[in-house]
């Protein structure tokens, strides 16, 4: 007990005694953890809004398109009276005219409806009216992307409509995601857009808009006796393939689709929380070790006065263990917090999204990853410095700097900062791994979300002019890489400060040495920068070709556009700029302080 | 020896203050100085009085609080660091007590250190090192880490080290601290050649033999001086009779 008291004890007076290197080791841990944590919790939070609108809209258990029977119409006419079917609405006649509406096109499914309210799949008008002759009656999700009201007027294939309604439905998958299943015939040889949205007007008003070139597509909606059945029933009745789309789609498929959008973001989410993961455990690496070079004499104290080596090893070990697991609380609450913001299910669905799904099972994942980082990065300086003789630890000369001769001989004929600079890295090679490690994480990431931005670009170019709505589901994931983003290069950055105050701290003595034999305060900050530059440019441009493989395999195997030039230039001369700018400030403090004072400190 | 009478250093009402307030100590107070170029001076006094500061002063590894201070025609407390730098690498040589030599170098690649940071080439750097390792005889150490050799053995690199840009003045703070008599005696007969060669150096010690081989000490007290002794023998005398260690 008094042994706990011990460690508690010392292990929360150091962390008290350096409140900034605590707070800004539990920022980098807790970013990972909320990242992680979102990753985790997003799964299946957009279920609750689809079963609501499903029972508010009368929504049908299966939806079946005439465009995946080709011309069999007697097969899709016998679908109503199929074995299982208690209840029908339609078929509606479907006509896929463009819209247009405040100056932006869109191509739309305009479903033709009785104005008398249907058994299965009634709209829910959430404002004006139904459908009546002459007016149409847009789809929410849809109509806040064009910015339409209600008393709009649009025009259909260059005919006026007025807005009579705004309204939701279970039948068709959410906006943008309405030719995700069931296929779209739009205007033969044009591919399939994601911004096609939904429409309602009158049965004669559909059919008017059907054209030779553009025909009408019929919709059934079904209602089964067994609803959990629903994807049997599709894969009995589903016509064979080859015919187009799948003619037929379950409401657990519409359910799936409605978290179309928040899935996007968790494909983001998963990789970079295990990339923030990767980027936290080099930079508790780094501060780990830098501490324990700071606390070598405190550690000789401890055991000079009779403290059992692995005491000194454990106190280390408890401080960090201590911050993870405050940084664990951190992430889960922060994570449970930002979900929301990430769980909208869109216009397209009525009610909220449910409580992210925080089990015991995702809170003890978090802890323990949050343990592992701070235990894989601490154990092995704790473990060495408890192994030291208490007189090394005592005269602060226990780590000794590597030497690699090839490199020293390497850097006799460069300028001085160079030779400087390579013969500290040659004296660290760990650390400069390490700060490598990350800086090769961060270019990976921003090379991912380049080539995401690239492939995006490229495929609108290949799609031809578009003047549509943007593409919700696009600007979500676009927020949530921009977050990721942000969130990897300040922990690169802090990682590059941690490592340069720890190579300042390391080199104290050697920068005394070479000042004192003539070098200058700039030269000697110089090197330091160097220290950093030089794994900052390995990481810039071994991040290139694994940015792009980690791109690839989350996608997937989809379309992965190619990165001119010119932007990886640019990301390398920029991490190299940005790189300057965060270690100048404690690279040019460290040449500040008098040499004498340094060398008469550290006499090792 | 080769005294030419233009000093090399001068100090004038040099002060050094650390602390403030009731905390404020004075090392180094209020001290004037000339060093003749050539000589060899001496610099003692209990611990704490003050000299190893008045060493990093006069070497431009430290700023006085006050006074004005010269070196080699320069006056070096306005210099800039850039400047100082500069000086320290043309013109001056340090030896450490505790020989301050970098762990990760072979004996060669800190000898030749100083002179690849004054730009010169590798080569040249090289030869000039080999040289000096010759002159302290440690041709047989040149590729040992420094924690392979002897107290003494690492002091003469240091002194090797501080020669390599052919400095006007070398300063040694305590520089047999660490030596035992065997090593010190070797040190001294290095120093002697040093001084017989004409070059300036500035010595503080503890060591009443190293003190007696100079031909000027220097006693100081609290910050001051309190003593200026020329030497008749100095290191034109028998160096191992001067040191006490001859039989």
């Amino acid at each position: 007990m008094g042994r706990l008291l011990l460690i508690w004890r010392l292990a929360a007076r150091d962390l008290r005694r350096r409140p900034a290197q605590a707070a800004l080791l539990l920022a980098v841990i807790a970013a990972a953890v909320t990242a992680l944590t979102l990753g985790l919790v997003l799964h299946g939070v957009t279920a609750k809004p689809y079963t609501q609108t499903q029972a508010q809209t009368a929504g049908p258990d299966v939806v079946a398109s005439s465009v995946g029977y080709g011309g069999d119409s007697a097969a899709f006419a016998a679908l109503a009276h199929a074995p299982g079917v208690v209840a029908r609405s339609g078929p509606y006649p479907v006509a896929w005219p463009a819209l247009q509406a405040h100056g932006v096109s869109a191509d739309v499914m305009a479903e033709g409806r009785d104005q008398a309210p249907a058994v299965v799949d009634q709209p829910k008008v959430l404002q004006g009216t139904w459908v009546r002759p002459g007016g149409v009656v847009v789809e929410r999700a849809f109509a806040d992307a064009l910015g339409i009201r209600v008393g709009d007027t649009v025009t259909l294939d260059g005919e006026p409509f007025p807005v009579a309604g705004i309204a939701v439905t279970a039948a068709v998958p959410v906006y943008s995601q309405v030719c995700f299943y069931g296929g779209c015939s739009g205007p033969a040889g044009r591919p399939r857009q994601f911004d096609t949205g939904l429409v309602w007007l009158t049965q004669p008003a559909a059919r008017g808009l059907a054209s030779p070139a553009n025909p009408l597509t019929h919709y059934l909606n079904l209602r089964l006796s067994d609803p959990a059945a629903a994807p049997v029933f599709v894969s009995r009745h589903q016509p064979p393939p080859g015919n187009g789309p799948e003619a037929l789609t379950s409401w657990q498929s519409l359910s799936a689709a409605a978290g179309t959008l928040v899935s996007q973001e968790q494909n983001v989410l998963s990789p970079a929380s295990w990339l923030l993961s990767l980027l936290a455990l080099a930079t508790v690496a780094v501060v780990a070790g830098g501490r324990m070079a700071e606390q070598e004499r405190r550690v000789g104290l401890l055991k000079a006065a009779g403290a059992a080596p692995s005491l000194a090893a454990i106190v280390l070990l408890a401080e960090h263990l201590i911050i993870a697991f405050c940084a664990a609380g951190v992430g889960l609450a922060a994570g449970w917090l930002v979900a929301p913001l990430l769980t909208s299910p869109g216009a397209s669905l009525v009610g909220a999204a449910s409580a992210p799904a925080l089990t015991p099972a995702t809170v003890l994942l978090v802890v323990v990853v949050a343990l592992i980082v701070a235990t894989a990065s601490t154990l092995v300086p704790a473990i060495r410095a408890a192994r030291i003789s208490t007189v090394r630890l005592l005269a602060g000369s226990v780590r000794s700097p590597r030497r690699q001769g090839w490199l020293i001989r390497l850097s006799s004929g460069l300028p001085v900062p160079l030779l400087l600079g390579l013969r500290l890295v040659a004296r660290r090679p760990r650390r400069t791994l390490l700060s490598g490690a990350s800086f090769t994480v961060t270019a990976a990431t921003i090379v991912a979300v380049l080539i995401y931005h690239a492939t995006v670009h490229h495929d609108a170019l290949r799609a031809g002019p578009y003047s549509g709505a943007a593409d919700p589901g696009q600007a979500r994931v676009d927020q949530v890489l921009l977050v990721v983003t942000v969130i990897m290069v300040i922990l690169a950055a802090a990682n590059a400060l941690f490592t340069t105050w720890a190579t300042v701290l390391d080199a104290r003595r050697f920068s005394a040495i070479a000042r004192s034999l003539g070098t200058t305060p700039r030269q000697t900050a110089s090197s330091l920068l160097v220290t950093q530059l030089l794994p900052a440019l390995a990481g810039a441009l071994l991040g290139i070709p694994v940015g792009m493989a980690l791109y690839g395999a989350v996608q997937e195997g989809g379309s992965q556009a190619g990165l001119p030039l010119l932007w990886l230039l640019f990301l390398v001369l920029g991490m190299l700029a940005a790189v300057v700018a965060v270690t100048a400030v404690p690279a040019s403090i460290s040449t500040r302080q008098p040499i004498a004072h340094i060398l008469q400190s550290e006499t090792a | 020896m080769n005294q030419s009478g233009e000093p090399v250093v001068r100090a004038r009402g040099i002060r050094k203050d650390y602390g403030s307030g009731e905390g404020l100590v004075r090392a180094v107070d209020g001290i004037d100085l000339d060093v003749i170029r050539g000589e060899t001076l001496a610099v003692m006094g209990p611990s704490g009085c003050g000299k190893s500061t008045l060493l990093h002063l006069l070497g431009g590894l430290d700023r006085p609080t006050a006074g004005e201070l010269w070196l080699a025609g320069r006056r070096i407390d306005e210099m800039s660091e850039r400047a100082l730098a500069h000086l320290r690498r043309s013109d001056i040589g340090f030896v450490f007590q505790a020989f301050q030599l970098m762990d990760e170098l072979t004996v060669l690649e800190n000898v030749e250190l100083p002179a690849l940071l004054a730009g010169r080439s590798p080569r040249a750097a090289r030869r000039r090192a080999a040289e000096l390792l010759e002159q302290v005889g440690l041709t047989q150490r040149t590729a040992h880490l420094p924690t392979a050799l002897s107290g003494g053995q690492r002091q003469r690199v240091a002194i090797a080290r501080a020669l390599a840009n052919d400095p006007v003045i070398v300063f040694a703070d305590e520089p047999t601290g660490n030596l035992d008599s065997v090593a010190t005696t070797e040190l001294l007969r290095l120093f002697d050649a040093l001084h017989t060669s004409g070059l300036t150096l500035v010595i503080v010690t503890h060591d009443e033999r190293v003190a007696a081989t100079a031909d000027r000490l220097i006693s100081m007290r609290d910050g001051a001086f309190v003593g200026d002794t020329r030497l008749a023998g100095g290191t034109t005398g028998n160096l191992a009779r001067l040191a006490g260690l001859d039989g």
